[in-house]
């Protein structure tokens, strides 16, 4: 009995061994509920189909100073790393990423429009695969306004409409643009203003109005939490996690949609690694437009290709309809603003000294 | 030991009878083999701390070397842009540099790729805000720029003919740069290449350095007020209730800290027990209730309690051996209980409060994750901007560093004066 145990062990140790060698790939994602929809979209499918066994890392959260530590020493054991897009650009401008060529290394759209022209516009980088495409918006608490609630940014700004307390990320991104909407300007003019001081300022002074009843957010699970807690009535979060929080946990959360900020989360290539036939072959596969449109029945965020949103279906748990769910969906999309990753790259730095001043301040 | 103790006298015994020096029963003379055995024990003690002294050696020294080391590099300009570099140094900083300075920038251009480029915008870009773009751009178009250069460079973006730009190319082709520092102490260089402030709208480091220092300062004086009768009463006790009053302070400290700060989230958070209990006892209004967490008061509180077994433990160790008989003496020859305790019992527990002061200042002064669940937006020390700092772009990394051995020179000097003041040896904790 112990003997053959012991093989069994010998054996299978040998199988791992086999398996890291040649036929295996490690992908670094966010982990929880995101990491299981990759699992099942992309990653549970692709085995299948080629036998390559996927090793995952819950490393996404530290990826840029993880990729960049890996490239410095010389080691570079992750193959395909999910990422932001404004790390993904950071990193690529570091040149410690391998430059995407978009239509020789991704599938074509079902109706042959090549990949560099199916991703929504402006999601690609030059070293970044666009994935999904996720809303940052407000989100609030039924029960604490029984009359309705907010319907625009300035609503959330208005404390005597709706009053209680406002949760915001603890960043300046999102919450400055939101600031300048809030006193005004048009979606469309909040970034040429803010790259101007007179911008920052105005968007400062208006954040300073709510100030006082803000609790700053630092981790995704937090927002939700802070509302079903009556925390806090209206909060700044991700919409993933809003649905996750009103469909499996059945708290009266509604999402606002009006000046919903979108960005997109995807795939980057460390440099300095020898695996690269395989990883193309994998991005081939998992970034292809059934693949995609496969990853929404598994969380409320939306496919990055054009052509897959016609082909997203229903919830697997709860059987849902997912498209209405979707930030791309015409009615939730009438006021959407897409998260500058350019702006933020060439001003971030500076602004985010300015935020920490503000804060503490 | 005994070896050492015994060497000098032999030594002594030895000048004293020279004609015949002392052997071992095999022949040797005595001093060499004692030599041997010396050293011997010498070789043994070293081999044993070896494993220890290896492990700090690649896990604290080099790893904090490089740190100071990697908080002042600056290779981004001379690295990527050579020809600029070499070109720029003739220039006198007055109004635009030649239009030699120009082609060299746009022969950089077109030969440098994207992560080329890239990296020295991005290094740029800290120091002018914008600048980024500005060369991106000109990269893409390099290969069209024709001569005159100055002309074509302006064509694609007026940034290229703001003197700011090539006084800062100019300042920071120098491979070894102090600025990470002057950031982290909110200074800057202005047009002339002097040193001053911030702008007051981006100094934040300095006040979070203070901030830190002052909050930490407080939550061991806050230990010091609860743990102190907390010790006394331990020491004064008899032994069976002492213990349980004992695994009273124990328990929690060995629980999770993760586990005690968010039972603090629990408790002081607006709907939490401590509110609904106000509330309840109609102290406060139910519309008006206290913000007890994410703040200062939050970290302090929280802090405070998850420090007090820090200051309690040294302090019990030494008042345990403070013998009773020493007060009662004093006592009876006429000093009252205040002046007793005053001037026989508190003198002697100093050796154990200044070693608890130690440990709750120093740990307190690099606490990261309960300021972090629990400070809100008031309450952060400095950690959580270098844990913020080292995630993100590499000039922010070297920024990050740069804060750091601030932090470890700051503890560094506050050790030395703890010393000066008080003398570690003194110290007992335990």
């Amino acid at each position: 009995m112990l003997k053959q145990l012991a093989l069994t062990a010998a054996a299978s140790a040998m199988a791992i061994t086999a398996a890291t060698a040649q036929d295996s790939l490690t992908i670094v994602s966010w982990g929880g509920a995101y990491s299981e929809s990759q699992l099942k979209a992309y990653d549970e499918p692709y085995t299948e189909k080629t036998g390559v066994q996927i090793l995952h890392e819950d490393k996404s959260n530290q990826a840029l100073a993880g990729i960049r530590s890996q490239v410095e020493a010389g080691n570079v054991t992750w193959d395909v790393v999910d990422m932001l897009q404004s790390d993904a650009q950071r990193a690529c401008d570091e040149g410690l990423l391998v430059e995407i060529e978009f239509d020789e290394w991704l599938a074509p759209a079902p109706d042959g429009t090549p990949a560099s022209e199916d991703f929504i516009e402006g999601t690609t980088g030059d070293c970044f695969v666009p994935q999904i495409l996720y809303a940052t918006m407000f989100a609030y608490n039924t029960n604490a306004f029984p009359d309705g609630g907010p319907k625009t940014i300035a609503d959330v700004w208005d404390l005597e409409k709706f009053p209680g307390t406002r949760s915001l990320e603890k960043i300046p991104q999102k919450n400055l643009e939101w600031a300048l909407m809030a006193d005004g300007v048009p979606a469309d003019e909040v970034y040429e203003l803010l790259a101007t001081e007179e911008g920052q300022d105005r968007a400062f002074a208006k954040l300073d109005e709510i100030k006082g009843n803000v609790i700053w957010w630092e981790a995704g699970a937090q927002p939700p939490q802070l509302l079903a807690d009556g925390e806090v009535t209206i909060a700044s979060a991700y919409n993933g996690r809003i649905f996750n929080a009103q469909v499996n946990e059945d708290q009266p959360f509604e999402i606002m949609w009006d000046g919903q900020m979108f960005e997109v989360d995807g795939w980057v290539v460390p440099v300095d690694n020898d695996n690269l036939e395989q990883i193309k072959d994998y991005l081939f596969f998992a970034t292809d437009t059934q693949r995609l449109a496969d990853q929404a029945k598994y969380i409320a965020y939306a496919p990055a290709r054009e052509s897959s949103v016609p082909l997203v279906g229903n919830h697997e748990a709860t059987g849902v309809d997912m498209k209405p769910h979707m930030p791309t969906s015409p009615e939730n999309f009438q006021n959407a603003v897409r998260f500058d990753v350019e702006f933020w790259a060439d001003y971030g730095d500076a602004i985010e000294e300015r935020f920490n001043a503000w804060l503490s301040s | 030991m005994t070896d050492a103790a015994v060497s000098p006298g032999m030594g002594l015994n030895q000048t004293a009878s020279k004609s015949a020096p002392l052997t071992t029963a095999d022949g040797k003379p005595l001093k060499a083999a004692l030599r041997k055995a010396n050293g011997r024990a010498r070789r043994n003690a070293l081999l044993l701390v070896a494993p220890l002294f290896v492990f700090l050696l690649f896990t604290y020294t080099i790893p904090i070397v490089q740190m100071m080391a990697r908080s002042v590099m600056n290779p981004e300009v001379a690295n990527n842009l050579p020809n600029t570099s070499a070109a720029i140094g003739d220039w006198d900083g007055e109004g635009l540099p030649s239009e030699e300075v120009f082609a060299a920038m746009a022969q950089d251009l077109k030969n440098g790729g994207r992560s080329t480029i890239g990296r020295v915008a991005a290094r740029l870009n800290t120091d002018m805000p914008g600048l980024r773009s500005t060369m991106m751009g000109a990269m893409r178009d390099a290969d069209e720029f024709q001569a005159p250069f100055k002309e074509a460079l302006l064509a694609d973006d007026d940034d290229w003919g703001d003197p700011r730009l090539w006084t800062l190319i100019k300042r920071e082709t120098r491979t070894i740069t102090p600025a990470y520092y002057l950031r982290a102490l909110d200074y800057e260089y202005d047009q002339a290449g002097e040193i001053v402030p911030r702008p007051e709208n981006l100094q934040v480091y300095r006040s979070i350095f203070w901030q830190t220092a002052w909050m930490s300062g407080l939550i061991t004086i806050l230990t010091i007020l609860m743990g102190y009768p907390v010790a006394h009463l331990l020491a004064t006790l008899p032994l069976k209730r002492a213990n349980l009053l004992m695994i009273l302070v124990l328990l929690p400290f060995w629980t999770s800290l993760l586990v005690r700060t968010s039972a603090w989230i629990v408790l002081l958070q607006q709907e939490g027990v401590v509110n609904n209990f106000l509330v309840f006892f109609q102290i406060v209004d139910d519309n008006d209730r206290m913000r007890l967490i994410y703040n200062r008061i939050g970290t302090i509180i929280a802090m405070t309690h998850i420090l007090l077994p820090f200051m309690i433990l040294p302090l019990y160790s030494v008042m345990k051996t403070i013998p009773p008989s020493l007060t009662r003496a004093a006592r009876s020859m006429g000093a009252t209980p205040l002046r007793a305790h005053l001037t026989v019992y508190m003198p002697l527990t100093i050796p154990g409060l200044a070693a608890g002061v130690l440990l709750v200042f120093i740990l307190a002064i690099g606490y990261y994750i309960t300021p972090a669940l629990v400070g809100g937006e008031g309450g952060i020390f400095i950690s959580n901007l270098i844990a913020d700092r080292m995630t993100g772009s590499l000039s922010q990394l070297r920024l990050a560093l740069a804060l750091a051995t601030i932090l470890l020179v700051g503890v560094l000097v506050l050790y030395w004066l703890f010393n000066r003041l008080v003398g570690v040896e003194r110290l007992k904790f335990g």
